[in-house]
């Protein structure tokens, strides 16, 4: 059995480790209310984004257009948005595990990373990177979004990449977060969605159709882009808010056993002394 | 009571939603050139282009600066989904003033690495915000 000593240094090294997962737990919950309220309010922009594409394809989906339909080359260019901290339970490791565990080719695959965790694991893994955007995913702005689609939309123009992935967090609610990855290009659209936008009334565009969706589908990715980055953000220190909350309440029960262990251990030892001084005054008299 | 002839508008942005309301009519910049809007008009989706977004409601005129996005237009309802919009004072003028030097002198650069399109809209972002600016009350 441990000594009692051990057990006192043992108890207040986790008491001294609760208390720093304890504060992360404050500051992630902080952090949560702060990011979730932000992704609610972003929401009607791409609930929108989304409506008038699915309408626009349902009355032009007959037009030839290079967003539509499949590239010949074989890359994937795969946007990647993970954390750039770590402690934050499974939500790093589900993320690439969403990559990993996907039909698509190690070799295909070429890497728009956002957030140094999943970059370095894939990195390690021996993926391709093209561009590393890691400092957007402190605060992810409407133009980071901007910057990366633009660059993987020029390299999709140029015919280096043939499909464009996103692979992120969706935040459903703030303990369910799903790890996603989604096809961005050609654009896949449901087809019960198509089907009912069909019914509205005709809309006109000016410029044409065609021109139109030249400058709507970027607008289109760009918001996606936008919105995973904002409910990664999200998804991340709800993540790192529950894996604290478990943190802390483990912490507390290892104190509790120790704690237990140790009145043991001094209870022991009185014990002992007692009889030994007993057995010692026998031996006298 | 609610006019008759009004319609409703919503303004939406990535980070919020901008103005949501009511108008008589909307006044923008497009692609096609300056569009006023009042309701009853034809379905429609058109390119923004940066400029001056006025709204006119019950006598009253609100304006704000926007760039970039696009309007659907159905016969009661007009949604306009720009990808920044600003109220007169949210602006930065000096700020603008800048950014418009900056782009005047890229543009004058001649420089093949620089995208001359690009240096155009910023430039023309920076006028929209200082006219934008100097409505202020």
């Amino acid at each position: 059995m441990a000594s009692m000593r051990d057990i006192k240094r043992r108890r207040s090294s986790i008491a001294s480790t609760q208390q720093i997962t304890k504060a992360m737990k404050l500051v992630s919950t902080v952090k949560l209310q702060k990011t979730k309220a932000r992704a609610e309010r972003s929401k009607p922009y791409f609930d929108k984004m989304y409506a008038t594409v699915t309408s626009m394809l349902a009355k032009s989906g007959t037009i030839e257009h290079p967003y539509l339909k499949p590239q010949d080359s074989k890359k994937k260019a795969v946007i990647m948005i993970t954390s750039n901290r770590g402690l934050a339970g499974g939500y790093n490791s589900n993320v690439i595990k969403v990559l990993t565990g996907s039909s698509l080719a190690k070799e295909d695959v070429v890497l728009y990373s956002v957030g140094h965790k999943g970059r370095e694991h894939l990195l390690r893994k021996g993926y391709q990177e093209a561009k590393d955007y890691s400092e957007a995913i402190e605060n992810p702005m409407f133009h980071d979004a901007k910057e990366i689609c633009q660059d993987v939309l020029n390299s999709y123009a140029a015919g280096e990449v043939g499909e464009i992935y996103v692979a992120y967090t969706y935040f459903k609610n703030t303990v369910v977060h799903e790890p996603t990855l989604l096809k961005l290009l050609p654009v896949e659209i449901d087809e019960a969605d198509v089907e009912a936008a069909k019914d509205n009334i005709l809309m006109n565009y000016e410029p044409e159709a065609e021109e139109a969706l030249d400058v709507i589908i970027p607008k289109y990715i760009t918001s996606i882009v936008y919105g995973a980055l904002v409910e990664s953000v999200a998804s991340e220190n709800g993540a790192r808010m529950q894996a604290m909350d478990s943190a802390t309440s483990n912490a507390e029960e290892m104190i509790s056993k120790l704690t237990l262990q140790y009145n043991r251990a001094r209870q022991g030892s009185i014990t002992q002394e007692l009889t030994e001084i007993i057995a010692g005054a026998e031996a006298i008299s | 009571m609610a006019d008759e002839r009004n319609f409703e508008l919503q303004i939406i942005t990535p980070d919020r939603v901008f103005w949501s309301g009511e108008a008589f009519m909307l006044e923008l910049n497009t692609s096609e050139g300056e569009v006023g809007i009042y309701k009853r008009h034809i379905p429609m989706t058109m390119i923004i282009e940066p400029g001056i977004l006025k709204i006119h409601k019950d006598g009253e005129l609100l304006e704000a600066a926007v760039h970039a996005g696009f309007i659907e237009i159905l016969q009661d309802k007009i949604t306009v989904m720009a990808e920044i919009a600003e109220w007169p004072d949210e602006i930065d003028a000096n700020r603008a003033h800048e950014a418009e030097q900056r782009a005047v002198r890229r543009i004058q650069a001649h420089d093949p690495k620089i995208d001359i399109s690009r240096a155009e809209i910023a430039l023309r972002k920076a006028l929209v915000r200082q006219k934008a600016a100097q409505l202020r009350g």
